[in-house]
């Protein structure tokens, strides 16, 4: 899922000022941001709830199933429709994916209510850790299942690097190496070393991404349009 | 031609030196550091912006050496440069007349003074010194021919006193794969594992130089303990330049014995001397290293 932080408040209040709006419809998400505690009920509340005490008139609020969707998006605020029509601007609180959705969905001035942080998996309940880029170009059949792109802060594939000390990371001081992890479970596995390594093809993850599935269906069942 | 892949593949024992250069465009601190240790090293190691802090490139400062009549090595940071820009440096550094190339990794940005840098690290170091090999045959990375090789001697780094040593062991015979034919070490201070390393990378011809550092004062041992990757000071180092009546002093002792006993086991040995450069001359006179007047 995709992790988010709150967003520094002062720069929030700034956006709305700059435009000079007064009424303020906010927008959060029931999925990931709901899950990561910055942009579900409660926190809308709670941003309505500040908004109104620095003395701005909350028009309505509501969190959208999937923020991130476009379809669901237009939907929600087709419901909301008077209270967003009455406000001078969007505070949502969502990742940017979202942030965008909404602004393509409503005409009015849209901010982002968060900051995108990363792609994270749920270590335990609240607990969130960057395991992968999405690089597009996977090494994890190489590295025993573990990402040496992102969770090694180099993201040297061929390491560890001199940084080394007691098996443990230098950057991330109270980690342990990746590629000493990389290499143990390697060995428990009866897999031997990871081998040397080809440099990467990071232009598998050039910007900006997209994929049609309904292109690409159309064309593996042999429909010419 | 490279003065240190002769003396090395030779057999004889090797002094490097370390030069860092200026944070501006005076070089003129950087020439009197040359000449002070200059004299007594087949050649000096012109870092590349070291930990991760800005100074005039590597490159400049090579070729600043090599026209004041001393051997440099080339260094070259994965951190800062992505594959077309190290390509490219590398030709730059072959035409400006570099020979010796110590490919490493590099500090991390967030321990530099630019920690809001982008790290970039399209390459590793294993993987720069299979590019660098790849040109000494006569190709780019995609394979393509160019217009003029190169023939670099290349060296990467190694650190022996980091354990797990297995995973450092086949990180080095990985690099030795990729085309690194000598290594320089970090600091020793565990003679054993020098000895070890040593000894594990025989089989594949490649040279070792032992790192010696000269540990000037307390402080210094702070700095090393607390800021520099990949290294630690013994307990029993430290104490013995802490509890010294002159630590600077000491520091030369300690750093003549090692350089003595390091010429027994490596195939060089590569002095840092972290300020006292005027003490080199000394360092190696006295362990017997250099006909120093």
């Amino acid at each position: 899922m995709i992790i988010t932080k709150p967003r520094d408040w002062a720069r929030i209040e700034r956006n709305l000022t700059e435009i000079g709006a007064r009424r303020v419809f906010i927008m959060g998400c029931g999925q990931c941001a709901t899950v990561a505690g910055t942009g579900g009920e409660p926190e809308v509340r709670e941003a309505a709830r500040r908004l109104e005490e620095g003395g701005w008139e909350v028009t309505g609020w509501a969190v959208g199933e999937v923020t991130c969707h476009s379809g669901g998006t237009r939907l929600e605020s087709r419901k909301h429709d008077t209270e967003i029509a009455g406000s001078d601007a969007v505070l949502v609180l969502s990742c940017g994916a979202g942030v965008q959705t909404v602004a393509d969905a409503i005409a009015k001035p849209v901010f982002p209510g968060l900051e995108s942080a990363f792609l994270g998996n749920v270590v335990r309940h609240g607990v969130f850790e960057e395991r992968c880029q999405m690089c597009g170009d996977c090494v994890l059949d190489r590295t025993a299942g573990i990402c040496p792109v992102t969770t090694c802060p180099k993201g040297l594939l061929n390491g560890p690097c001199g940084g080394m000390w007691d098996g443990m990371c230098e950057v991330v001081a109270d980690r342990e190496c990746v590629h000493v992890r990389i290499a143990r479970r390697l060995a428990e596995q009866g897999r031997g070393a990871a081998g040397r390594i080809e440099p990467k093809d990071f232009s598998a993850k050039l910007k900006p991404g997209s994929l049609n599935l309904r292109e690409t269906r159309r064309r593996g069942t042999g429909d010419a349009r | 031609m490279s003065r240190l892949r002769d003396a090395l593949e030779r057999g004889d024992f090797v002094i490097t030196g370390e030069v860092a250069p200026p944070l501006g465009t005076d070089l003129a601190s950087m020439r009197t550091a040359v000449e002070t240790v200059g004299p007594y090293c087949t050649a000096l190691n012109v870092t590349d912006n070291q930990g991760a802090t800005l100074h005039l490139s590597s490159l400049a400062a090579s070729r600043e050496l090599l026209d004041m009549g001393y051997e440099p090595i080339f260094q070259q940071t994965c951190r800062d440069r992505n594959r077309l820009a190290l390509q490219s440096d590398l030709l730059a550094a072959w035409t400006l007349g570099l020979r010796n190339l110590l490919v490493v990794t590099g500090d991390d940005p967030r321990s530099g003074d630019h920690p809001q840098a982008k790290g970039v690290f399209d390459l590793d170091s294993t993987q720069l010194a299979g590019v660098a090999a790849g040109m000494n045959e006569g190709h780019d990375m995609l394979g393509r021919d160019l217009a003029g090789a190169t023939d670099f001697y290349i060296g990467a780094a190694l650190f022996p006193e980091a354990e797990p040593w297995d995973v450092q062991l086949a990180r080095a015979e990985r690099k030795v794969e990729a085309g690194v034919r000598f290594f320089q070490t970090q600091a020793i201070f565990d003679l054993d594992k020098l000895e070890r390393a040593v000894a594990a990378l025989e089989p594949s011809g490649a040279k070792v130089i032992a790192g010696v550092l000269v540990l000037r004062s307390p402080r210094v041992i702070d700095f090393i303990n607390k800021r520099l990757a990949g290294l630690m000071v013994p307990d029993a180092v430290a104490d013995r330049i802490r509890s010294a009546t002159d630590p600077a002093e000491e520091a030369v002792r300690l750093a003549t014995e090692q350089v003595r006993a390091v010429r027994e086991i490596a195939h060089g040995v590569h002095v840092m001397p972290l300020g006292l450069d005027a003490e080199v001359p000394r360092i190696l006179r006295d362990a017997g290293l250099a006909d120093a007047e």
